[in-house]
């Protein structure tokens, strides 16, 4: 199946964790935040939820700004 | 002499916020933020993969500093909420200041959306610092829906041309029930200065110092000046005259 994770359309195995998608990105292990299609998922829901098929992933951090 | 400032309960010694934003590398950031003797600084959320590892975090823990993240780069209220949200899941506060701006060119704060977005984070438990145009109307109004304070620009940011409209900054901490913050615009140290003398409870910046030509000196320099600033308005400046008056006795 395919989602989009951070702009770019990545092909997942059916069943993917949004914590699998997190570490797929390189986050580090602090400081980072999961939206799934526009809503956050908090970091204890991270195992439980299923990215679906077409699904939108934003995995952010804290850069220099402001 | 004890002057904190308090935003939404919250004391600081320092009444000059910073920006992380625009620094050539993380130590001369941290050699600015040190010398600005900041408590306050705001981070930018960005997408982990665009963004690489910035260490900015790790910087401002290191530090001391209470992180502030922004929602700088949304056009929309559902873009601020949602960034607003990500940043409270990321950084564990329930800080954010506030930026919802109308276009690339200019920056300047889309008042519609980010009433509407300050509303709902208000509602949502947010302590609200909004970035706000110099709109006396509009700071009031930030006010009255239950922001922690208002943060009027002195000019467009990253512009360094000043406070443009005095008299408003002036109009706006003079009604203003919760502190004011002048945001954005800030050039040099007489800027900042400016800016207390004028009522302002704090001030933040970023540009003026991470890309000053030597930003440690400058972050000093504009500690110096709100300190400054803030002296004078306590003290009372004498009234403006037109005529001379001397000082020392007649002979």
């Amino acid at each position: 199946m395919k989602a989009q994770v951070n702009g770019t359309s990545r092909d997942l195995v059916d069943g993917t964790s949004v914590a699998a998608v997190v570490s797929l990105v390189g986050a580090p292990e602090k400081g980072v935040a999961v939206a799934l299609d526009g809503a956050v998922v908090p970091r204890a829901l991270w195992d439980s939820t299923i990215v679906p098929d077409g699904g939108v992933v934003e995995v952010l951090t804290a850069v220099q700004g402001g | 002499m004890d002057d904190p400032l308090i935003i939404a309960g919250r004391e600081f010694r320092s009444r000059l916020i910073t920006g992380t934003g625009g620094a050539a590398n993380l130590s001369v950031l941290e050699r600015a933020l040190v010398a600005s003797g900041t408590e306050l600084t705001t981070v930018a959320m960005r997408r982990v993969d665009a963004a690489g590892q910035t260490g900015v975090l790790e910087l401002l823990r290191r530090l001391g500093i209470e992180v502030l993240p922004n929602t700088a780069g949304c056009r929309t209220s559902a873009e601020a909420v949602l960034t607003a949200q990500l940043a409270r899941e990321a950084l564990e506060t329930n800080w954010v200041k506030l930026e919802v701006v109308y276009d690339e060119q200019t920056l300047l704060p889309d008042p519609v959306e980010l009433l509407d977005a300050a509303e709902r984070l208000v509602r949502d438990g947010f302590v609200v610092l909004p970035y706000t145009n110099d709109d006396p109307v509009l700071a009031l109004k930030l006010q009255d829906i239950g922001c922690a304070t208002v943060m009027p620009l002195g000019s467009p940011i990253g512009t360094g041309l000043g406070i443009r409209n005095p008299h408003n900054i002036e109009l706006i901490t003079s009604r203003a029930g919760v502190p004011v913050v002048l945001d954005a615009g800030i050039g040099t140290a007489s800027d900042a200065a400016l800016a207390m003398e004028l009522g302002c409870s704090a001030v933040l910046l970023a540009t003026a110092v991470t890309r000053a030509q030597d930003p440690e000196r400058m972050a000093a320099a504009m500690r110096c000046a709100v300190e400054g600033g803030r002296l004078a308005r306590i003290a009372g400046r004498i009234p403006q005259r037109f005529w001379a008056q001397a000082s020392s006795p007649g002979l």
